[in-house]
């Protein structure tokens, strides 16, 4: 195959975008509906609708925001306030201003309601986006990349063919020097003690233990069941081999970090990210939904999110594409219009790890290249944002930078 | 990889796994070849459920996809079926609830 020349938008940190898209962010759920109307005639054209529902200010919520603002696939933001929220918007209209973009910020009370906001708004994103048109694209390495993984939907097949083979494909990347994030802490209880002896360093790997102590103590609070008696009809027996299958996505590179939402990967390697809110368990379940969780790997900086289904989940993301890798080869069958990647045929006996792992991997780069994933094609631009709290990570976590 | 002396209808994981899955159900009676040697199934083996590709002794790790996924209980003979009879987890001593929720 001949090499896929990806090609991104520089922007002022120096990292680069594979899109270059309007971001129409609503600061409480009062604005929603406003930001949706002003997005609505330019959503094939570039505009995404992000936004906090919240009336009451989250410092987890606000730095979201902020990643999410000034992520690289994001040229312009325009910001809708009802203008009584307690979110900082000033705060996050001057981190967007100093990253070099455009940004509007539209309180609806101060300009008229409904009808007068959207119009005006409507106005901006138009004048944005005609110049993001115009603006350059340079080349594009796969260093450059940041790559997440998630499972969502998941079946007996997601640990026998999607995980691993994803896996393969973030073990391309990091061999490329691109920077690759997995997470579902509560999905790694009983592989900690493995995982921990693929960390660079004997205190990360002590950390990468405390991370998914932290998650079996935080599920078990709120009364998840780790291992269910379908698993056991389904062929797995114990609670290592249930969680083997969603850790199989991370490969068999070394793990270089662990990161929080919202933290930016230093350099190429594997990283976790830790989901699991730090302190006591407030504000519910970790993330409510698969979308929650794309969310928070595009705050760490994921251009592209690899998303493995066995049963079909349909979902992508506003900000980055999502590249659905299906497990199951029946599922497929049934769903081929949501589905990228058929790593059912593993299965089947028609395909094996490594060629469906270079199959993810060139996709990702044709994605790069300015290729539509079907999800996208489909105008899927889900997105999800609650309350969490989270302390800094410690210095253990990311060694090659302490 | 085991793949060529062994039957299509079973997936070797990793290299150095010693056990394989069934790619679908495969029914009871039947022969077939594991790892080179030739084994007819006391039982159906279900979709995604484990096959010894050698034999394992009492105690030693079970390794799929490279990784160990609990130990076994007793010896188990090449070919031999792997499930909760056998094999227990490490992490925890009990790994399937005695209660059965829907």
């Amino acid at each position: 195959m001949s090499e896929i020349a990806m090609r991104g938008w520089r922007r002022s940190d120096g990292r680069k975008g594979i899109r270059n898209y309007v971001a129409v962010a609503y600061l409480v759920e009062c604005a929603h509906h406003v930001s949706k109307e002003i997005a609505w005639p330019y959503r094939e054209q570039g505009a995404h609708v992000i936004g906090f529902p919240g009336c009451y200010p989250n410092g987890y919520a606000l730095k979201m925001m902020q990643r999410l603002c000034t992520h690289p696939n994001v040229g312009a933001v325009l910001l809708i306030s009802l203008g009584c929220e307690g979110f900082n918007k000033k705060l996050l209209e001057r981190t967007i201003k100093d990253s070099g973009r455009p940004v509007q910020l539209l309180a609806i009370q101060e300009n008229g309601g409904t009808r007068s906001t959207i119009e005006k708004g409507r106005q901006w994103v138009e004048a944005q986006l005609a110049a993001l048109a115009a603006q350059p694209t340079e080349p594009m390495d796969v260093s450059e990349l940041v790559v997440g993984t998630i499972c969502g939907g998941s079946d007996a097949t997601s640990g026998l063919t999607a995980n691993p083979a994803m896996g393969r494909a973030f073990d391309f990347l990091v061999a490329e020097k691109a920077a690759t994030i997995f997470e579902e802490t509560g999905e790694l209880i009983g592989m900690e003690d493995w995982m921990a002896a693929r960390a660079v360093t004997p205190e990360l790997g002590a950390e990468l233990k405390a991370c998914v102590a932290k998650a079996a103590r935080y599920y078990e609070t709120l009364g998840y069941p780790s291992f269910a008696p379908g698993n056991a009809d389904g062929g797995l027996t114990t609670i290592e081999e249930k969680s083997l299958g969603a850790y199989a996505k991370s490969g068999a590179s070394p793990i270089s970090g662990i990161i929080k939402p919202g933290d930016i990967p230093p350099r190429g390697g594997l990283y976790l990210l830790d989901v699991v809110p730090d302190g006591e368990v407030r504000f519910g379940f970790p993330n409510i939904s698969d979308n929650a969780e794309i969310a928070e790997l595009i705050a760490c900086g994921s251009h592209v999110i690899l998303f493995s289904t066995g049963r079909g989940s349909v979902v992508g993301s506003a900000l980055a594409p999502v590249i659905k890798v299906c497990a199951n080869p029946r599922t497929y069958a049934r769903m081929a219009d949501d589905m990228d990647v058929n790593a059912g045929r593993i299965l089947e006996g028609t395909a094996d790890l490594d060629t469906v792992g270079r199959e993810i991997f060139d996709l990702i780069k044709q994605v790069g290249a300015g290729a539509a994933t079907k999800s996208e094609g489909l105008g899927h631009q889900e997105f999800i944002l609650t309350y969490k709290s989270f302390e800094p990570i410690g210095p253990a976590c990311l060694p090659a930078v302490a | 990889m085991a793949s060529s002396d062994t039957d299509p209808r079973l997936l070797v994981l990793a290299p150095g796994d010693n056990i394989a899955v069934a790619r679908l159900e495969i029914a009871a009676d039947t022969t077939l070849s594991v790892a080179g040697r030739t084994v007819t199934l006391q039982r159906a083996l279900g979709f995604g459920h484990k096959i010894a590709l050698r034999e394992i002794a009492a105690g030693e790790k079970i390794v799929k996809y490279g990784a160990p996924i609990g130990r076994a209980t007793e010896a188990i003979p090449h070919g031999g079926y792997v499930h909760s009879h056998n094999l227990t987890s490490d992490y925890m001593a009990s790994t399937v609830p005695v209660e059965a929720a829907p």
